[in-house]
């Protein structure tokens, strides 16, 4: 019972200070796996809309576990996931999920992979292949709209993945470690290419990685989080003005490499603790 | 294949075998061998007669509603193992046996459940397809990429279009392949099941061939059975080939 009390009170501040500012919010959250790991404990958190949220972590922090919970992929052991302040379980259509290994069909075409999430809504084969070959030009991918996953370089799935998110147009991007299974110089050139897209489209995401450097390069706040169990250890808020500079001229900034120093700072921490054991 | 320095196709180890059927037949040398060359005149008049064309209409019907019955029981048993794990482990031991079995055992215990007709037969076919097509299936369903299950359910997939649009597809290559070896096995349940039941048909062709020591017949008509089960195979083979451009890309 206290529990619901304290996640009422938590409603009733958010309504105060940002109820229309933070699209999802999540409170209490615990996950114990079957076998009694716990893998996330009291988890509190929100989400302010148009903007991109890293969680940042050390492996078994529990940081993916915590995104498929917003994602509704997985059932939370205790707390709730509330999106626009509606409480929800299971997945939703204001949010779109883009998978580390791309999660492509891979005896569909290019444009069916993009269209599958509006051929699950019930959308029409003529108008959804339409929107999806709208999406295919946008995320970079003219020309491939005939193609299949396995003639596809890595970063190029990637991208088909990203297109079929952004088709269904939710208005929460979920993406567990998307860039992971690319190359450097790809990965830099698609978080270039997330950032002018999210600039056009106005996405709330939730980005789960494992580089602080991209943490910090593309988030407007990074949730860092403890490992076994997983918690919020703090967040930090990069604050880079992106504005007539290049990306690399961010990245030798001192305020960008400062906060990579201290993020990095915290997460060693984490690395000792594990080699005193 | 290389033969003394020389390229030669695949196809010419089949010529060897058929020569050296063709020697030994001619010299008498083994009196089950007649020569292979007498056997396909033989198989030329055995195509042609009125018997056979009874025979094989039968046999084929027992094959193909056989066959029918196993796929869609086998596909289906093959889900329920790959979705659900309280049906595998009640079901995975008996399958696995069942598979592997002597079934031509069991025809007797048929024969007295069915009778001596055709319904005996066509359940032998199917004991005989099923099982392999069921393991089959539900490897193909339980080695399905759990990230294509998420993605379909994140995007709102219905159990409808999980299985129509997702899983039935991701383990359509394993299905096709345990078909295919269905498809050889039922040949086998077949002719099995006409000799053992009632000898009738193709069964009964070939135990009065043997009886009477007419094996040119014998020979012949098994050829034809062989190119038949052959033919389907590699029909199957085809389709399995459609599918072979992602079968190897989906893990």
């Amino acid at each position: 019972m206290s529990s619901q009390t304290a996640s009422l009170l938590v409603e009733e501040t958010n309504q105060v200070n940002e109820q229309s500012n933070d699209i999802v919010e999540v409170t209490g959250i615990e996950k114990v796996y079957p076998g009694g790991t716990v893998a996330l404990q009291g988890v509190d958190l929100a989400f302010p809309r148009g903007k991109m949220t890293t969680l940042l972590g050390p492996s078994g922090c529990g940081k993916t576990t915590l995104l498929k919970i917003i994602a509704g992929l997985l059932d939370a052991t205790a707390g709730e996931v509330r999106i626009n302040g509606k409480v929800v379980s299971g997945p939703g259509p204001e949010r779109a999920f883009v998978f580390q290994d791309f999660a492509l069909l891979p005896w569909a075409t290019v444009v069916k992979n993009v269209a599958f999430g509006l051929e699950m809504q019930g959308v029409e084969k003529t108008l959804r292949e339409k929107k999806a070959r709208e999406y295919i030009i946008k995320v970079g991918l003219a020309g491939f709209e005939d193609n299949y996953p396995h003639e596809l370089s890595g970063g190029m799935r990637q991208r088909v993945g990203l297109a079929r998110a952004l088709a269904v147009n939710a208005d929460v991007l979920l993406m567990d470690e998307p860039f992971s299974a690319v190359d450097e110089q790809t990965r830099r050139l698609f978080q270039e290419e997330l950032l002018r897209l999210l600039g056009m489209e106005n996405k709330t995401v939730i980005f789960v990685t494992h580089s602080i450097e991209e943490a910090v390069y593309v988030s407007d706040q990074i949730v860092l989080l403890s490992p076994r169990p997983g918690r919020i250890n703090r967040i930090v808020v990069p604050g880079i003005d992106r504005v007539g500079k290049t990306s690399d001229e961010i990245r030798r900034e001192t305020g960008f490499l400062d906060t990579v120093e201290d993020i990095w700072d915290t997460l060693k921490k984490y690395l000792d603790d594990e080699r005193m054991i | 294949m290389n033969l003394f320095g020389y390229r030669v196709p695949a196809a010419f180890s089949l010529l060897i075998w058929c020569a050296l059927w063709e020697v030994i037949g001619q010299l008498d040398a083994v009196f089950i061998f007649p020569p292979l060359s007498a056997v396909l005149v033989k198989l030329v008049t055995i195509l042609g007669q009125n018997n056979f064309h009874e025979a094989a209409i039968i046999s084929l019907k027992a094959f193909s509603i056989g066959m029918f019955w196993s796929i869609v029981v086998g596909v289906f048993l093959g889900f329920l193992m790959g979705r659900v794990e309280a049906a595998n482990k009640l079901l995975g031991m008996w399958v696995n046996i069942f598979a592997s079995a002597p079934l031509s055992s069991l025809v007797p215990v048929l024969m007295l459940l069915f009778g001596f007709g055709q319904t005996t037969i066509i359940v032998t076919v199917f004991l005989f397809a099923v099982w392999i097509i069921t393991l089959d299936t539900y490897a193909g369903v339980s080695h399905v990429n759990p990230s294509l299950n998420e993605m379909a359910k994140s995007f709102g997939a219905s159990k409808w279009n999980m299985y129509t649009k997702v899983l039935f597809w991701a383990a359509l290559p394993e299905i096709l392949a345990g078909i295919r070896m269905g498809f050889i096995r039922a040949v086998k349940g077949v002719v099995i099941g006409q000799l053992l039941v009632s000898v009738v048909a193709l069964g009964a062709m070939f135990s009065r061939y043997s009886r009477s020591f007419l094996l040119e017949e014998f020979w012949a008509l098994a050829l034809i059975l062989f190119v038949f089960a052959l033919g389907i195979s590699s029909m199957i083979g085809w389709v399995e080939r459609k599918v072979e451009y992602y079968a190897g890309s989906r893990a």
